[in-house]
C-alpha cells in the first residue's frame, strides 16, 4: 500500500507545482464559465436556466484537458516502464494515478463551482446542487477518461484521439449530472433518481476503468 | 542464481530484429551485450525486463524468488531516466524507493554514493545529462534487486563517474547480483561478451 501512497503523493505534487495540470484545469474552467455570460447576453433568467449545463460542460472539458498527460508523461520519461515492471499490480497503479488526478484536477473544479455559480446567477442552493453532482460525477469522467489516456499512450499526439474516444463515454455522465442539477433547482422532478444513476456511473467506472486502462497499457507495450 | 534465454526471437513492428539468440548469466558475473546500432541490444534488455514479449523462445530464472517474475526482481536502466523535472533529486529518488518497495536504503546515502549530495534539493530538470544518469544509478542502489539490466549505462558519464559506477557494479556482483549491460564502450569491469548482429 505504501507504493500506491507514494504514487498518489508524487502525482499530486507534480500537478500542483509550476507547470502542473491542477492549475491549468481550473483556469480553463474559469475561462469557459466567465466567457459564457458575455456570449449569451445579460439575460439573468436565461443564465440561471443554462447555468448547470454550462458548469458541467466547463468541468467536463477542463478534466479532459489535463487527462491526456495522465500516462503519456510517464511514458515519455520512462517511468511507465518501471511501473509496469514493479511488484504493484498495474490495475492498482492505474487506479492510484486516476485518484491522484481527480484529487489534483477534479476537486479544485468542485471547489471553484460556488464562485463561478455567482457569475451565472445561480442562487446558493442551486450552486450547492451543481457542486454536489460534480462531486458525484467527476470521478466517472476521470476513470473513463483514463481508458482513453491509456489507449493514447503509444500514439504520437494522442491528445485529440483522447477527446474523440472519451467524449461518447462521458455523455451519460453529462446527461444525468445536468438532469440532477436541474431537478434540484426546479424542484418538479425527483433529484434522487438521476443522482443515484450518476453515483452508479461513477462506481461502475471506478471498477472498469483501472482494468481497461491496465489492459490497454499492457497491450501497447513496445 | 542463473538467468538464461533460449532461442529468443524478437519482432519489432513486424520486422525481425534477431532470432535464435541464446544467453546465460550467472550470479556474480556481468554480461556485456555488444553489437552495431539497431542490432537489438535494447530489445534484448526489454525482452528480459518483460517490457516486450518474445515471438519465440523463453527466458528462465533459476535460483531466484519463485513467487516473482524476472521483471519484479530486476532493475531496468533505460535511455529515459524516469525522473520528473518538477521534483527535486531527493523527492524523485524517495518516490522510486517507496514505490519499488522492499526495504529501501536511505535515499541520502544513495545520492551521496553517486556524488549528487550538493544537488539533492535541486529540481531534477536542472541537472545535466550526466547528473540525471547518476540519479538513475542511485535508484539501483535505493532498492535491492538482484538483476541489473543496463542500457548504455556509461553514456554521458564523465571518467570519474564511470569509475564510481564500475565500483558500484563490482559491489553488486560481489553481493551475488548479476549485470546485463548493453554497451558500446568499456564497462570498466570484467564482463563476458554477448555479440548480436555481427561486427560493431
Amino acid at each position: 500500500m505504501s507504493a500506491l501512497g507514494a504514487l498518489i503523493r508524487r502525482d499530486i505534487r507534480i500537478a500542483v507545482r509550476v507547470g502542473g495540470g491542477a492549475l491549468i484545469g481550473v483556469l480553463f474552467f474559469l475561462t469557459v464559465v466567465v466567457l459564457m455570460p458575455f456570449a449569451l447576453g445579460p439575460d439573468l433568467a436565461l443564465l440561471a436556466r443554462l447555468g448547470p449545463a454550462i458548469l458541467w460542460l466547463g468541468a467536463l472539458l477542463a478534466s479532459l484537458l489535463t487527462l491526456d498527460r495522465l500516462f503519456t508523461a510517464d511514458h515519455d520519461d520512462g517511468s511507465l516502464d518501471l511501473i509496469l515492471m514493479s511488484r504493484t499490480p498495474l490495475e492498482l497503479a492505474c487506479a492510484a494515478k486516476a485518484l491522484a488526478h481527480w484529487l489534483a484536477a477534479g476537486v479544485p473544479l468542485i471547489v471553484a463551482t460556488p464562485v463561478l455559480g455567482l457569475l451565472l446567477n445561480l442562487d446558493g442552493s442551486a450552486t450547492l446542487a451543481v457542486a454536489l453532482t460534480l462531486l458525484a460525477g467527476t470521478p466517472a469522467l476521470t476513470f473513463t477518461g483514463m481508458i482513453g489516456a491509456a489507449l493514447a499512450v503509444t500514439l504520437q499526439r494522442g491528445g485529440l484521439l483522447l477527446a474523440v474516444l472519451v467524449l461518447p463515454l462521458s455523455i451519460p455522465v453529462l446527461i444525468f449530472g445536468v438532469a440532477a442539477s436541474n431537478a434540484a433547482i426546479a424542484g418538479q422532478l425527483s433529484f434522487s433518481t438521476p443522482f443515484s444513476i450518476l453515483c452508479a456511473l461513477s462506481l461502475a467506472s471506478l471498477v472498469i476503468g483501472p482494468f481497461a486502462a491496465a489492459a490497454s497499457l499492457r497491450h501497447g507495450l513496445d | 542464481m542463473r538467468l538464461s534465454g533460449r532461442n529468443l526471437r524478437c519482432l519489432r513492428g513486424g520486422r525481425e530484429v534477431f532470432a535464435g539468440l541464446d544467453f546465460d548469466a550467472t550470479a556474480g558475473t556481468a554480461v556485456a551485450v555488444i553489437g552495431p546500432n539497431g542490432a537489438g541490444k535494447t530489445s534484448l534488455l526489454r525482452l528480459i525486463a518483460g517490457l516486450l514479449a518474445p515471438a519465440e523462445g523463453s527466458i528462465t530464472l533459476e535460483g531466484g524468488d519463485g513467487e516473482m517474475t524476472v521483471a519484479e526482481q530486476a532493475h531496468y536502466l533505460g535511455h529515459r531516466d524516469a525522473m520528473k523535472p518538477a521534483l527535486t533529486v531527493t523527492e524523485n529518488l524517495t518516490f522510486w524507493a517507496d514505490f519499488l518497495g522492499g526495504r529501501p536504503a536511505d535515499p541520502a546515502t544513495c545520492i551521496a554514493a553517486v556524488g549528487l549530495s550538493h544537488a539533492a534539493a535541486l529540481p531534477a530538470g536542472f541537472l545535466s545529462a550526466g547528473q540525471r544518469r547518476r540519479l538513475s544509478i542511485a535508484r539501483l542502489l535505493a532498492v535491492r534487486r538482484p538483476i541489473w539490466l543496463l542500457d548504455e549505462p556509461t553514456a554521458a558519464l564523465d571518467l570519474a563517474s564511470q569509475r564510481v559506477f564500475a565500483g558500484l557494479m563490482t559491489d553488486h556482483l560481489a553481493s551475488g547480483g548479476l549485470v546485463i549491460a548493453a554497451t558500446h564502450g568499456p564497462l570498466g569491469i570484467p564482463a563476458r561478451e554477448l555479440r548480436i548482429g555481427g561486427e560493431a
